[in-house]
C-alpha cells in the first residue's frame, strides 16, 4: 500500500469518528432555542392565570355570586354577578340551541351525503367562517336586526345568533371529524339489514359518535362563552337581572369584565368605611376568575367525556 | 378546540345506495318517503351555512352603503371623529393601516416562536407528554380575549413599560422605535405581544400537525446520513411543512386582524395619524376597537360609517382567511403524507 491511500484512509476514518464541533454546536443551540420556546409560551400562560387567581380569589363570596348591580355606584362593594352569569348562560344557551342543529346537519351532509361543487365549498366557506371576526358578527346581526326591529334595539337574542355565526362553524368542523371516525363497516352491516338510510345515520352513526360530538360541541361552546366584542355591540349593558333574551338588555360576563374595567378607579369621600376605590378592578378580577372556570370546566368535561365514553373502536 | 384540518382524510363513507348506478328495479326504492326528506333537511343545512356568509357580506354592504355615499360634510357632521373635509377614506385608510400593523407586528412575534412549539411538540418532547404539554398551548387559546386585555392592561404594559424605554432609548434611529415612548405603556407595541400570544395557539396547532405529517422515511434518511437532531429538522421537516406553516401564520394573521378586546383595553387609540411609532402614545388604532368603542353611542349616519369600517374588516380578514385555506386545501391534494 502506498502512503497516500494510508494518509486518505486516516482521514476518512478521522472524518467518521470524530464529531464536527460546529455541527455539534448548531445541534445544541436549536434544541436549547426550541426547549426555550415552549417555556416562553408557558410564562404569560402561567402568569394569567396566577394573576386571575390572586386577584380575584378575594372579591369572591356568595354575596358576589348571588347579587346583581342595580344600583349600586361609585366605590360600593356591595354589587355582584348574578345578572351577568345569568346572562351568559341564556345567551349562550340560545346560541348552542340554534348553531347545534345546524352545525351538526350540516357534517352529517358533509360526511354522509356531500359530493360535487356544493359539497367542496360548504367546506371551504366553513374554513373560512371560522375566521370571521367576532366584531363582525355582532355588527351583522344589528344590521340584520333592523329588518324587523327598531334600530336602537338590543336583545339578548340578537347576541345569541351573532354567537351562533362565530359557533357554527367549529360545530360543524368538530362534528364531522368524528362522524368520519365512525368504521364503515357499521354503516354497511346496518344497510345489510335493511334499515333506511336515514335511520342508520340517527341510530348508528350519531350514536356512535355520540361522545366525540358531545365533546365538541362542549368545546365550541367554551370558545364563544368569552367572547365580549359581538355581545357589546348587539347586547348592550344593563345592571339588572334579566331572564328574557327576547326583551331588553342583558348584562355577560364578558362585558361585565369590560364595563367595569372601562369605569376605572372611583374616587371615595375621606372616611368612608363603605367606599373601596379600586372596586371595579376587584369586580373585574372577580368575574374574570369566575369566567375562566366555566370556559376550564367546559375544556376539562368535554375531553373527560370523549376519554370515557368514547366507543373502543380498534 | 382549534379548527386545524385533519390531516388524514378518510374516503366518505355512505351513499352506495343511491350512488351506484342502481340496477332499474332498485331504483325507486333506495330513496323515498322520510329518506328523501332527511337529505334534504341536510343539504339544506349546508346550503343554509353559504347563505349566512352570503348574508353577513349583503347586509354589511346594504347598511354601510349610506355612509359610503354620504357626502363629506354629512359624514363629519354625523361622526365626531371625522373632521371638516375629510372623506371616510381617509378616515378609514389610518384604522387599516393600524390594524395591520399591529396584526403583522404580532405575527412576526408569534410565528418563529410557534415553529419552535410545534417543533418541540413534534420532535423533541418525550412523546408521552407531547399531548399534554400541546393540550397546555391550546389552553392559551381557552382563555377569553377580555381576560387578556385585563391582564394586558394591568399585568404586562407595566412589565414592558421599561423595555419600551430602552428600546427607544438605545434603537431610537429606527422607525419603529422613533418618537416620544409613551410613560404609560398602553401602546400599539404592547398590544402586538398580548396579540402575538393570543395567536400562538393556532399557529401552533397547524404547523404541529404538518411537521408531525412529515414521512417517516424522510427523517430516517437523513438520520442514516449522519445528520443530527436539527438537520434533520432542517432538511426533511421544515421543507416538507413550509407551505403548512405559511398558511398557518396567515390564519393567526386573520385571528389577529379581526381581534377586538385585548386591543381596545390596552391601547390609548389616535386617529387619522399613519404613524410607524409603536412606542408612542396616541398614534395608532384598530378598525374592530375602534368599532369597539364608539358603538354605543353611534346613531344615524354614524352606525352606518361604523358598519362600513366593519366591511373594511370583514373584506380584509376574508381575503386573508381565504388565501390561508386556498394554500392548505392545494397542500392536502399534492401532499404525498395522505
Amino acid at each position: 500500500m502506498s502512503v497516500e491511500t494510508t494518509d486518505a484512509t486516516a482521514h476518512t476514518r478521522a472524518l467518521l469518528t470524530t464529531a464536527d464541533p460546529h455541527r455539534k454546536t448548531t445541534d445544541r443551540t436549536m434544541t436549547v432555542l426550541i426547549w426555550g420556546a415552549f417555556a416562553l409560551a408557558m410564562i404569560p400562560l402561567v402568569s394569567l392565570l396566577w394573576t386571575v387567581l390572586v386577584n380575584g380569589v378575594g372579591r369572591l363570596s356568595v354575596d358576589f355570586l348571588s347579587f346583581s348591580m342595580r344600583g349600586i355606584y361609585g366605590g360600593d362593594p356591595s354589587g355582584g354577578i348574578y345578572h351577568a352569569i345569568l346572562g351568559t348562560l341564556i345567551i349562550t344557551g340560545w346560541a348552542t340551541l340554534i348553531s347545534v342543529p345546524i352545525g351538526l346537519l350540516t357534517a352529517i351532509y358533509l360526511v354522509e351525503y356531500g359530493r360535487g361543487p356544493l359539497a367542496r365549498s360548504v367546506t371551504f366557506f366553513v374554513d373560512v367562517m371560522t375566521g370571521i371576526p367576532s366584531i363582525v358578527a355582532g355588527l351583522f346581526v344589528v344590521a340584520f336586526m333592523t329588518i324587523f326591529l327598531d334600530p336602537g334595539t338590543r336583545l339578548g337574542i340578537m347576541g345569541s345568533i351573532a354567537l351562533s355565526v362565530l359557533m357554527v362553524p367549529v360545530v360543524v368542523r368538530s362534528c364531522e371529524e368524528m362522524l368520519k371516525l365512525v368504521p364503515n363497516e357499521l354503516r354497511e352491516a346496518s344497510y345489510a339489514l335493511g334499515v333506511p338510510k336515514w335511520l342508520t345515520i340517527v341510530k348508528v352513526v350519531l350514536r356512535t359518535s355520540v361522545a366525540g360530538i358531545t365533546t365538541g360541541i362542549l368545546l365550541a361552546i367554551a370558545r364563544v362563552i368569552g367572547e365580549t366584542a359581538p355581545l357589546l355591540v348587539a347586547v348592550g349593558v344593563t345592571e339588572s337581572i334579566n331572564f328574557n333574551a327576547f326583551d331588553g338588555r342583558m348584562m355577560t360576563l364578558p362585558v361585565f369584565i369590560y364595563r367595569q374595567y372601562s369605569q376605572g378607579l372611583s374616587t371615595c369621600q375621606e372616611g368612608d368605611m363603605q367606599c373601596v376605590v379600586d372596586i371595579t378592578y376587584q369586580n373585574a378580577w372577580g368575574a374574570a376568575l369566575v369566567l375562566i372556570v366555566i370556559v376550564m370546566l367546559l375544556n376539562i368535561t368535554g375531553r373527560l367525556v370523549n376519554r370515557w365514553f368514547a366507543p373502543k373502536l380498534r | 378546540m382549534t379548527t386545524t384540518d385533519s390531516p388524514q382524510r378518510p374516503a366518505r363513507p355512505g351513499g352506495h345506495a343511491e350512488r351506484a348506478p342502481a340496477r332499474r328495479r332498485r331504483r325507486g326504492t333506495t330513496e323515498r318517503g322520510f329518506n328523501r326528506v332527511f337529505r334534504w333537511i341536510a343539504t339544506g343545512a349546508g346550503a343554509f351555512i353559504l347563505a349566512i356568509l352570503a348574508a353577513v357580506a349583503l347586509f354589511l354592504l346594504v347598511r354601510a352603503w349610506p355612509a359610503l355615499t354620504a357626502s363629506e360634510d354629512e359624514l363629519s357632521d354625523a361622526v365626531g371623529r371625522i373632521p371638516e373635509g375629510t372623506s371616510l377614506l381617509e378616515f378609514v385608510g389610518p384604522l387599516i393601516f393600524g390594524t395591520l400593523l399591529a396584526a403583522l407586528l404580532a405575527l412576526a412575534l408569534a410565528t418563529p416562536v410557534a415553529m419552535g412549539i410545534g417543533l418541540f411538540i413534534s420532535h423533541y418532547a418525550p412523546p408521552r407528554l407531547a399531548q399534554v404539554l400541546g393540550y397546555l398551548v391550546d389552553l392559551l387559546a381557552a382563555i377569553p380575549s377580555v381576560v387578556y386585555g385585563l391582564w394586558g392592561f394591568l399585568v404586562l404594559a407595566p412589565v414592558l413599560r421599561p423595555v419600551w424605554f430602552w428600546l427607544g432609548d438605545n434603537l431610537g434611529w429606527f422607525p419603529l422605535f422613533a418618537g416620544q415612548v409613551s410613560a404609560t405603556g398602553k401602546v400599539l407595541a404592547t398590544v402586538s405581544v398580548v396579540l402575538a400570544v393570543m395567536i400562538l395557539p393556532i399557529i401552533t396547532a397547524v404547523s404541529r400537525e404538518v411537521f408531525l405529517q412529515t414521512p417517516k422515511l424522510h427523517e430516517e434518511a437523513a438520520l442514516a446520513l449522519g445528520a443530527t437532531r436539527w438537520e434533520v429538522i432542517r432538511v426533511a421537516v421544515l421543507p416538507f411543512g413550509r407551505s403548512g406553516v405559511i398558511s398557518a401564520a396567515m390564519l393567526g394573521l386573520g385571528r389577529a386582524l379581526g381581534e377586538t378586546m385585548a386591543v381596545l383595553m390596552i391601547i390609548s387609540p389616535g386617529f387619522l395619524v399613519y404613524s410607524l411609532e409603536i412606542l408612542a402614545a396616541s398614534q395608532h388604532n384598530t378598525i374592530a376597537a375602534y368599532i369597539a368603542l364608539d358603538f354605543a353611542e353611534a346613531s344615524g349616519l354614524a352606525v352606518n360609517a361604523l358598519i362600513a369600517t366593519g366591511l373594511a374588516l370583514f373584506l380584509i380578514t376574508m381575503a386573508v382567511n381565504m388565501t390561508a385555506r386556498a394554500i392548505v386545501a392545494r397542500r392536502k391534494e399534492f401532499s404525498g403524507a395522505n
